[in-house]
């Protein structure tokens, strides 16, 4: 599948850093934050979609939606990012991805729109950002008004295994 | 053809084209090692077995060709064109022997021994440009050698069937080495080498006549070539290539689509369902008839014959006879039952073991066998067969069974029970230990099983599929094992459930029945310290919370507004459903809010995060189109402690303990008129009826009531109070046949299981008399009296009369019908006989068989399986019951009905519905031994 060449793809090119060379990103806000992934990562964006809770799963695991034919596995990022949860009622939209085979929806408070960003404005992580975030972000890209925190997807649906082991 | 043939020519041929493609690749690449070491080890594969299958001719070819390939992977021969060429021939030779093989299902005869010269000369002569030159001119010489042999060997053996390719061959090398050849027209050999495949030996038989008729020369190359490419293209339509071989992730991967398309499908129905008239309707059937062959149709891809996982079987059995020197005929039934093929994968393994089991353990030794009076040779039987959307696989031997003196002392030697607990178990509940880890019977341990991992393997295996594993043994007679499995585990049917607001599924072959609980009702939920359970027909029945397990939220239920409550007090409402299921031989309860119906369900794994939870075997995605969590009720069982051993299976308990020793009945106890408890024998209750009093009737001067499309009369016990107008009533409603009647009672107390003990015989008409029932004093009701006010033809007898006591007679009554059983057993009671019961003639005999002895058998006529008249037979032919007096007990009793009687053995002949005929026969039948004795 396409999906390994371009993980490869995305991972080198921040750091190879062609001069006038952008990459494509999903902007989407947690708790005010923007954040991005890859847009070759992202299969689907959903509005608000019926979610099965799934009982005895992690806090963050919000539960499964079936995504044409496909059970999808909802990710409450803002639990995942350890922010604090979103009001009751509140919005929601979800990015679907998919790692290892297997289908995510990652659900975040509001996508925005995609953002063509030259690796001159990417710049590694604060060595003082938050672990939780420093834990799965990629780097930083410096938007005009604000920051844009790269998250890397791999990473961020890693820890089932990781933890579960 | 034989099925390990077969796959063996597959498999073969399917690795020298490989290998065809491969030497071709190293020609140009002669250092490629990784090539080599493929090349070398398909062609390994081959002469492996070649040598496995008896096949000595193959193998000593591509044992030559392996040798060469050895010496060039080591580095001592360089892969030169030469050495390529010359495997290629021992490729080839490899394939045109298969050719014969195929076609004749043995081994050409002949003699490869110029080839084997040259590869051998070639593997020590190291491939040189000499060596090359020498094989160059060697083979000219040697191919001469080998027409001649060729046809020597053909026309000195003409009706040995000789393969049409070699004929095409020794035709073509006959005419290399400018010797005569043959003169029957090529065409011909293309006919029938084409047919060969087809016909098989018949054209064979034909072929070598063609070879020692060596007159017309120069026959033309061309089609002798022709010959060959039509040899070639007979080949092609033969069995190696009837079938593909398709990568198991792609028939996965098509079963998961199909399986979306048919949830699509479903769907789709859904909507038009709602819709009245659509255009869509048409084409939708048409998409659903579609859908539904497409799902059929790759189904069974996936079946396989269950032969495939039994291949094996024969050669461990046949090996395994010789190492324990032992005889033993392996039987196998119903090879070709189909199951899928993930089943088969999992099953594959616990087969072998138990076979193996059987051999080793069950089967004795020739001389044990002769000594135990049986044949020498033992046999194992394996049986499949399909039952229900399920599939039946019996592993039976005629061995020594199990013994269950040196399974109890294993028990505690490995401390797996202690002897009192020992005691209270059956044997059947005895035998049943072997599937606990740790637990092997045989004294020694030998190569072949004992390593103490055994039935506990096969077992947790088993049910890992939703499979059940049951044994039957009887020492010195032999074992059956009886495997039931589902058909696929991609489609189930599950229960749909709620609870907690959440919906999830459970797969329907582990589901019992469904019980629904209120706290007035019959069922409700009740609780020793915090654990809920269900008294379900005089058993236990542990329950485990599903939403306490799930850590669901409390229900949102309107009537539970009364303010702060304990939770758990909450969580089990008043109103539940249990779901009664059954894992292996363990039976629990899982407390649902809501069923739903079932649904044909496709089992896909849950997301990698979740896979620790063993509550859950998958997920999937209902017809409506919502995502639900499938229970496995292996994980809830395994989560919430499944039960010991000596606690499983209290089914068969109970039916033993009911059988015989304590005799417990079980009591339904009500209230009527007054209220002093009242109870009758619940066997004899069909139903428990509420009726709207409204719709009660008067008919005939009796009280009615429509139910169930028929008048059901309703009887009240005397001195009850005239009914009310409307308001509810609860009814006893007892059966038998076609009749029904109804009692009408106060109030429905309690079940409880007693000994039947009754203790007064009652003077009042109505009752039986009275006996101590949880503790209290209980009127036993003669439901054979209302009955006959009900239906003043139901038995024609009158009121029973007391009798006097006979000494504690022991009595053993034989009836199919419960109603029967459940009415003369307190009858014989009061009149102080000693009853035994049992459903069956078969069961009769089985206590026979036991040792039991009875002083009078009363037995029905008209049974299932064996009458009375056979029973009578059996008895009296040869059983330590032959003495025992007969009584034979029926709905008609004609005089020649009564002459058969006496003719098979009865001493009397009684009509069921005359009790008192009954007990006044078993008194002089009785008075009549002792007076003889």
């Amino acid at each position: 599948m396409t999906r390994k060449n371009s993980t490869e793809s995305e991972r080198s090119s921040p750091g190879l850093g062609g001069a006038e060379e952008t990459q494509d990103f999903v902007t989407f806000t947690i708790a005010k934050q923007l954040f991005g992934i890859p847009v070759l990562k992202v299969q689907d964006v959903l509005a608000s979609y019926q979610i099965t809770r799934i009982p005895l799963a992690p806090p963050e695991i919000m539960g499964s939606l079936n995504l044409r034919g496909r059970v999808v596995t909802a990710i409450d990022m803002r639990a995942r990012l350890g922010l604090p949860p979103r009001e009751d009622g509140a919005e929601t939209m979800s990015i679907v991805v998919e790692h290892d085979g297997e289908l995510y929806s990652l659900v975040v408070d509001a996508v925005g729109e995609v953002l063509a960003l030259p690796f001159s404005a990417f710049d590694r992580n604060p060595p003082t950002l938050d672990p939780a975030f420093r834990a799965f972000s990629d780097g930083i890209y410096r938007l005009d008004d604000q920051l844009l925190v790269v998250l890397d997807v791999n990473r961020l649906l890693d820890y089932g295994r990781s933890e579960a082991a | 053809m034989d099925d390990l043939l077969s796959e063996f020519l597959t498999e073969t041929g399917e690795g020298l084209a490989v290998l065809d493609v491969e030497l071709v690749k190293l020609e140009k690449n002669p250092n490629d090692q990784e090539l080599l070491s493929n090349i070398f080890r398909l062609m390994h594969t081959i002469k492996g077995t070649c040598g496995f299958l008896g096949l000595p001719r193959l193998e000593s070819v591509a044992h030559a060709g392996e040798n060469v390939l050895g010496k060039i992977r080591d580095g001592e021969l360089a892969a030169t064109p030469e050495a390529v060429s010359l495997i290629l021939e021992c490729l080839d030779t490899i394939r045109s022997l298969l050719v014969t093989l195929e076609e004749t299902e043995a081994e050409p005869e002949g003699d490869d021994s110029d080839l084997i010269a040259r590869l051998n000369a070639f593997a020590e002569g190291g491939g040189t440009m000499q060596a090359a030159a020498a094989a160059e001119s060697e083979a000219a010489a040697e191919s001469e050698a080998a027409a001649e042999a060729d046809a020597e060997a053909a026309a000195q053996m003409p009706p040995i069937p000789e393969p049409a390719s070699d004929a095409v061959e020794a035709a073509e090398a006959a005419e290399a080495a400018d010797a005569p050849a043959v003169e029957q027209p090529a065409e011909e050999i293309v006919a029938q080498s084409a047919e060969t495949a087809v016909t098989e030996e018949a054209a064979a038989a034909e072929e070598p006549v063609a070879a020692p008729n060596t007159q017309t020369p120069r026959s033309t190359r061309k089609e002798a070539k022709e010959a060959k490419e039509s040899a070639k293209e007979s080949k092609g339509s033969s069995i190696a290539n009837q079938s593909i071989r398709v990568n198991v992730d792609l028939l996965e991967n098509l079963m998961t689509m199909v399986s979306e398309l048919v949830l699509t499908r479903n769907q789709l129905l859904q909507i038009l369902r709602s819709q009245k008239e659509s255009e869509f309707a048409a084409p939708l059937q048409r998409l659903n008839h579609v859908v539904s062959d497409l799902q059929e149709g790759v189904m069974k891809t996936r079946m396989q014959p269950i032969g495939n996982a039994w291949a094996k079987l024969p050669r461990i059995v046949r090996d395994l006879s010789i190492e324990l020197g032992k005889k033993i005929d392996l039987v196998m039934k119903g090879a070709d039952t189909e199951l899928d093929r993930q089943v088969l994968e999992l099953i594959k393994d616990p087969l072998t073991h138990m076979v193996r089991n059987s051999a080793d353990h069950g089967l004795e030794t020739p001389e044990e066998r002769v000594a135990a009076g049986k044949p020498e040779t033992g046999k194992i039987i394996l049986n499949a067969y399909h039952e229900g959307g399920h599939i039946i696989i019996e592993i039976s031997d005629d061995g020594r069974g199990l013994a269950v003196e040196k399974l109890k002392k294993k028990v505690l030697e490995n401390g797996l029970a202690t002897e009192a607990e020992l005691e209270s178990l059956s044997e059947q509940q005895i035998q049943k230990f072997i599937f606990k880890a740790g637990f092997s019977t045989a004294t020694e341990v030998t190569s072949v099983s004992g390593r103490g991992v055994g039935m506990d393997v096969v077992r947790t295996n088993i049910e890992k599929i939703g499979g059940t594993i049951e044994l039957s043994s009887t020492e010195g007679k032999g074992t059956v094992f009886t495997i039931k499995i589902p058909l696929t585990l991609a489609i189930v049917s599950a229960l749909i459930v709620e609870c907690g607001g959440e919906r999830f599924a459970i797969p329907q072959i582990s589901v019992l029945e469904l019980v629904r609980t209120r706290a007035d009702s019959e069922h409700s939920i009740e609780h020793i310290s915090d654990t809920p359970v269900l008294r379900l027909r005089n058993r236990l029945l542990p329950l485990v919370d599903l939403r306490e397990l799930m850590k669901l939220n409390p229900p949102h239920r309107p009537q539970s507004d009364d303010g702060e409550e304990d939770p758990k007090a909450h969580s089990i409402g008043a109103d539940n459903f249990i779901v009664v299921t059954q894992v292996g031989s363990y039976t629990f309860g899982i407390i649902v809010d809501r069923v739903f119906d079932t649904e044909e369900i496709v089992v896909k794994p849950v997301a990698r995060i979740l896979r620790d939870n063993q509550m859950f075997s998958g997920n999937t995605i209902l017809g409506d189109g919502s995502v639900v969590m499938i229970l496995d009720p292996n994980g809830i069982a395994a989560a919430t402690g499944e039960v010991q051993l000596a606690e499983e299976n209290s089914d068969v308990m109970a039916e033993r303990h009911a059988a015989r020793r304590e005799e417990l009945t079980a009591m339904l106890v009500f209230r009527a008129v007054d209220e002093s408890p009242k109870a009758v024998p619940l066997g004899l209750v069909a139903r428990l009826e509420e009726i709207d009093l409204s719709k009660v009737e008067s008919s005939n001067g009796q009280n009615v009531v429509q139910y169930r499309g028929q008048l059901m009369p309703l009887v009240q016990m005397e001195g009850a109070k005239p009914l009310a107008k409307e308001g509810r009533q609860p009814v006893l409603v007892f059966c038998d046949r076609d009749r029904t009647m109804g009692l009408i009672v106060d109030e429905i107390v309690d079940i409880v299981e007693e000994r039947m003990n009754v203790e007064l015989t009652s003077q009042r008409p109505g009752f039986v008399g009275s006996a101590i029932i949880g503790g209290h004093a209980t009127d036993i009701v003669d439901v054979a009296h209302y009955l006959t006010i009900a239906f003043r033809d139901w038995f024609g007898g009158e009121p029973v009369d007391s009798f006097d006591t006979e000494k504690q007679t022991r009595i053993l009554l034989v009836d199919d019908s419960p109603f029967f059983r459940n009415l003369l057993s307190p009858l014989l009671s009061v009149a102080g006989y000693d009853v035994t019961t049992v459903e069956s003639a078969s069961a009769a005999l089985q206590l026979c068989e036991q040792g039991e002895t009875f002083d009078v058998i009363i037995s029905d006529i008209e049974m299932p399986g064996m009458n009375g008249f056979e029973f009578a037979e059996a008895i009296k032919q040869d059983s330590r019951w032959a003495d025992v007096p007969l009584v034979a007990l029926s709905s008609f009793a004609t005089p020649r009905d009564l002459a058969r009687g006496r003719a098979v053995g009865f001493r009397d002949y009684v009509a069921k519905s005359d009790r008192e005929a009954l007990l006044t026969s078993l008194h002089e039948t009785l008075a009549e031994i002792r007076g003889a004795a």
